[in-house]
């Protein structure tokens, strides 16, 4: 996976302008130009990675899960004040040549830190005092990194649902924040009072069908109602208030992505154009003509996707898709196969932050979700990522290995 | 935690529905949905037109007269001009600020980052001029395309002009393939062998990168093609002897047509007033057009194949012809000089043969002409006999190429009009018109209308007794010969026998004693001209001067028409005229006893102005 994400940041910066045998002419440093270039140093960076996290003691990912969390947590607080602005937010520490950004280690180290948490209590007890420090633990690092402006990773965190669903958050919560989600889709793209019509016939019919509903739980029903009645309403102060203009025309641009081809609407266009006009073969490798003429910004990062839609056609983004879903199946039986809640709750963890990324970035490069900053795990170019998937990624391994150790401790 | 396990289950079917959802998507968009290879292809693919070396245009002798020369557009890109010092700039590119300004608004109105043409037609000198300064100047650049350039004064009407092609041209599915900014022929021959001299555009497809800046071929060139240079076009026009009739024709108006009978080439055509072609190419060619358009003398009128005016006595010779051929009428018939029927030119011997009768131009005489050839007595009612007469008549005459288009290779030939009966039925209503209103046709008054060329192509016809080729411009395209509808002999359906019954009374007009046309008369340089005199009543002013002649008689070389307009009687103006033409055309020069005619010709035009 990390071998094809190479090939395809080669294509992307692959210009026909350079010398076609680069490391016989170029000194280091101008081969350090090159974006493929560094990501074979990172990719050897991530490996050596790979060796220490693996020789490292798996307990001590346990042990210092706390220590580690608050580290990140001083890192994310000092990093906005440290960090020359890039691209609009102060979320990258330069060390030398090297960038790193603290928000892409802020998910795994959240991630052990949660599992850590979770292993000791139980999420069924409903024990609210616990819910309320898991859910500061887990809401703390994204507030910070929104802080920072890099509201695309804060968002990841909200994949932790999912492990926490595995076990035994109420699938009640999913199902709001489903709905939630649902209902501010469609007030973005219904007009208020049909919807509001809509849901006031949908409880007068519920209360028809269901007359004890109505009888035990009318002031539940009507709140609930009421609620949502807000929410519709509130759509639109949340829509023009609270989120920042880019935001809000990346959300235009999702539901009407022709209402500015040229400008926010480019990216999405000009990405489904790449992926679109790769058919199904392909235009074969390093034949891209709209990745190749910077038709699609961003094109070794965010949208690296786009790279392997042309190049590759349907086959090879089928081929990516279904690498994500045998990685994603793997880790999950992974962490089935754990017999700690920790080592558990961390590999769902692991399988929703990369879904998660997989979900957003692919969708974003098609047009189905918006533009949200966040890389292509183990292809885009970027060593804060690839490490940070690395890491991810290998203490879950690291743990794996050890989970008959585990055994004998409980 | 056994009732947890079930959970991972969910987990799997989202993370799977994703993946589902995904594959769909791109199966629709990669492989369904071709529109987006189309818009890969419009980002990148960009469309060069090489437009081919229009083709030259020579005359009979070999001699180039319009060939192609580099000229210069300055171009604006509004979005690249900055801090832009007008009054440098205006002074530099000799441009007023009003200009300027109005130039660079309809620039931004057409785009604000593609360069659109500020000043158009610069020649090479005035380039110089600007090119070292135009550094100073950001968002101004030189784009370079061939414009038309000429080495001859002359024969402006039939060469035509090249420009830019308009809006509207380009709303006609005949240019679908022309782009906005391609030059065309827009008259004359370069219009009607536009396809010929255009040549094949090649077409290049380029790749480009977001910014615009080229990325090298699409495929290796692999659907690039070629541009074709267009044909050369190799013209009939004998060049000395178009320079020789445009200044014989300086100062007048109206119109010379010399053909080749034998081939239907056309050796000279003049109308008059003349302009230069050059007049229509390079800087400035929009408002000289303006100018020429504005001209109350209205130069750019085609009048050889615009003008139809009455023949006036020349046509007596087709009416001649047609009862002869009849058989309604013999060389030998005799009419009085009636001047009770219609007034004659003058008092003259008895007309007792057509000989004399052309020779004197006798008006009765060619009235009972075609009185004879009209009332045949078909029917008992004079009003039917004129209708049935007539019709009959005018389709004998219409076969001279007469009241319908010759088919000359320039596209804004009239018809003229020989009146049909329907056409005095409409006027006069149905049998209410006799002989004696169209009687006029007979001596080539009245309604009907002829055009120079069809004039001369008449004059041609006889002197081949009887068959004639379409006149036209172009002899060669490329190493081919002419269009095949010019290699096509049309005959008139007039017996060659009845050529020669008139021809000698032609000659007698030219070389007779008392002859109209005398002063045409070549017999001291040994050619003898066989040719008829007219004057054409004009109502709205002086009666125009026609001769329309051949020579040499007995083996014509050259056929000849000149119409004056208000010079009154043919025979002072328009005969000499034509005579310098054909002396000069046969012998190569006008011998020096005969200058004197030219020297006559160039005098002031109110001479002419003589009432018969």
């Amino acid at each position: 996976m990390v071998g094809l994400g190479w090939v395809s940041v080669y294509a992307a910066s692959y210009s026909p302008d350079a010398p076609a045998d680069p490391f016989s002419h170029l000194s280091f440093q101008e081969l350090m130009a090159f974006n493929w270039f560094k990501q074979i140093l990172w990719i050897g960076t991530a490996i050596v990675l790979i060796v220490v996290l693996v020789v490292i003691d798996s307990k001590a990912y346990d042990t210092f899960a706390f220590v580690l969390y608050g580290i990140m947590i001083l890192l994310l607080i000092v990093t906005p004040f440290i960090a020359r602005p890039i691209a609009g937010s102060r979320s990258w520490l330069e060390l030398g040549p090297v960038r790193l950004q603290p928000a892409e280690f802020a998910k795994f180290i959240t991630a052990l830190a949660v599992s850590r948490y979770m292993a000791g209590i139980n999420l069924r007890q409903q024990n609210f005092r616990d819910q309320l420090v898991l859910a500061g633990l887990t809401l703390l690092p994204p507030l910070l990194i929104i802080a920072a402006n890099e509201t695309g990773q804060a968002l990841v965190f909200g994949a932790f649902l999912l492990a926490y669903f595995r076990e035994g958050m109420s699938p009640l919560i999913l199902l709001i924040l489903a709905a939630a989600g649902a209902i501010l889709i469609l007030a973005l793209l219904v007009p208020k009072l049909w919807l509001m019509g809509a849901f006031t016939v949908m409880l007068g019919l519920i209360f028809a069908f269901n007359p004890r509903l109505m009888r035990h739980h009318l002031p539940m029903s009507l709140s609930i109602w009421a609620v949502v009645i807000g929410m519709v309403f509130g759509v639109d102060f949340f829509f023009n208030n609270v989120l920042q203009d880019h935001q809000r025309k990346r959300i235009e641009v999702l539901i009407n992505p022709s209402a500015d081809p040229l400008g926010v609407g480019w990216n999405v266009t000009q990405s489904k154009i790449a992926i679109g006009s790769g058919g199904l073969a392909g235009k074969g490798f390093l034949q891209g003509t709209q990745t190749k003429f910077d038709f699609v910004p961003e094109q070794s990062t965010d949208f690296i996707f786009c790279t392997v839609g042309e190049e590759w056609g349907w086959i090879g983004t089928m081929v990516v898709v279904i690498l994500f879903m045998s990685l994603l199946a793997r880790v999950l039986y992974v962490a089935e196969r754990q017999k700690s809640v920790f080592g558990r709750t961390y590999g769902y963890c692991v399988a929703s932050i990369i879904f998660f990324h997989f979900c957003v970035n692919i969708g974003m490069t098609i047009g189905l979700a918006p533009v949200v900053g966040i890389p292509l795990p183990f292809f885009s170019y970027g060593g804060s990522s690839l490490w940070s998937f690395t890491t991810l990624l290998f203490i879950l391994l690291a743990i794996d290995a050890y989970r008959k150790q585990d055994l004998e401790r409980y | 935690m056994q009732y947890l396990e079930g959970r991972k289950y969910v987990v799997q079917a989202i993370f799977l529905a994703v993946a589902l959802v995904f594959a769909a998507r791109l199966f629709y968009i990669q492989v369904m949905d071709g529109s987006y290879k189309l818009a890969a292809d419009r980002n990148t693919l960009q469309r060069i037109v090489q437009v081919p070396y229009r083709g030259l245009i020579y005359d009979r002798k070999g001699q180039i007269l319009v060939q192609n020369t580099p000229v210069y557009d300055l171009m604006v890109t509004p979005r690249e001009v900055k801090k832009l010092d007008t009054l440098r700039f205006c002074e530099l590119i000799q441009l007023s600020l009003e200009d300027l300004r109005a130039g660079l608004k309809a620039a931004k109105a057409f785009s604000r980052v593609k360069a659109s043409p500020l000043v158009s037609n610069l020649s090479t000198p005035e380039l110089a001029a600007i090119q070292d300064n135009l550094i100073d100047f950001p968002g101004f650049s030189v784009k370079a395309h061939m414009a038309r350039s000429y080495n001859t004064k002359n024969l402006a009407h039939a060469l035509g002009y090249v420009g830019a092609i308009t809006p509207a041209f380009l709303e006609k599915p005949k240019f679908s393939k022309y782009n906005p900014g391609d030059f065309l022929g827009i008259t004359g021959l370069e219009s009607y062998y536009e396809k010929e001299l255009m040549g094949r555009r090649g077409v290049q497809y380029r790749m480009v990168n977001v910014r615009g800046i080229e990325k090298g071929a699409f495929r290796g060139g692999e659907f690039d093609t070629l541009s074709v240079a267009g044909q050369d076009l190799h013209l009939s026009i004998d060049s000395d002897l178009q320079a020789y009739a445009e200044m014989l024709m300086q100062g007048k108006r109206g119109s010379v047509v010399a053909l080749d009978p034998k081939t239907g080439e056309i050796l000279a055509f003049v109308s008059a007033p003349m302009f230069e072609p050059a007049t229509l190419s390079g800087k400035g060619m929009g408002n000289r057009y303006m100018d020429l358009l504005n001209n109350t003398e209205r130069p750019l009128f085609n009048r050889p194949l615009m003008a139809t005016y009455p023949p006036g006595s020349t046509f007596k010779l087709v009416n001649e012809l047609v009862a002869l051929q009849m058989g309604v009428v013999t060389p030998q018939t005799g009419f009085p000089c009636n001047w009770k029927l219609v007034r004659c030119t003058h008092r003259h011997e008895y007309p007792s043969n057509v000989g004399i009768a052309i020779k004197n131009s006798c008006n009765p005489y060619f009235y009972q002409v075609m009185r004879t050839a009209v009332m045949r007595g078909r029917s008992a009612n004079r009003f039917e006999d004129a209708r049935l007469g007539l019709g009959e008549w005018r389709r004998q005459v219409m076969k001279f190429g007469l009241g319908e288009k010759l088919g000359v290779d320039l596209s804004q030939e009239k018809k003229g009009l020989i009146p049909s009966p329907d056409f005095y039925d409409k006027r006069n209503g149905y049998h209410r018109w006799n002989f004696r209103t169209v009687y006029s046709l007979s001596i080539g008054q009245g309604e009907i209308g002829i055009t120079g060329l069809q004039m001369a192509n008449i004059m041609a016809t006889i002197a081949n007794r009887g068959w004639y080729y379409t006149p036209h411009f172009v002899k060669g395209i490329g190493a081919g010969g002419p269009l095949p509808q010019y290699r096509v002999r049309h005959t008139v359906g007039v017996d060659p026998i009845h050529f020669d019954e008139i021809i000698p009374g032609m000659q007698g007009v030219v070389d007779g004693r008392g002859g109209t046309g005398g002063n045409a008369s070549l017999l001291d340089v040994g050619i003898s001209v066989a040719g008829k005199t007219g004057t054409v009543q004009n109502p709205h002013g002086d009666d125009h001067a026609t001769f329309a002649a051949f020579a040499p008689a007995e083996d014509p070389k050259i056929a000849v028409v000149v119409f004056i307009e208000n010079a009154g009687f043919g025979g002072s103006s328009a005969a000499p005229l034509a005579s310098l033409l054909m002396e000069k055309y046969i012998r190569g020069s006008v011998a020096p006893w005969r200058k004197r005619w030219e020297t006559w010709l160039q005098g002031p035009g109110e001479k002419f102005v003589r009432h018969h």
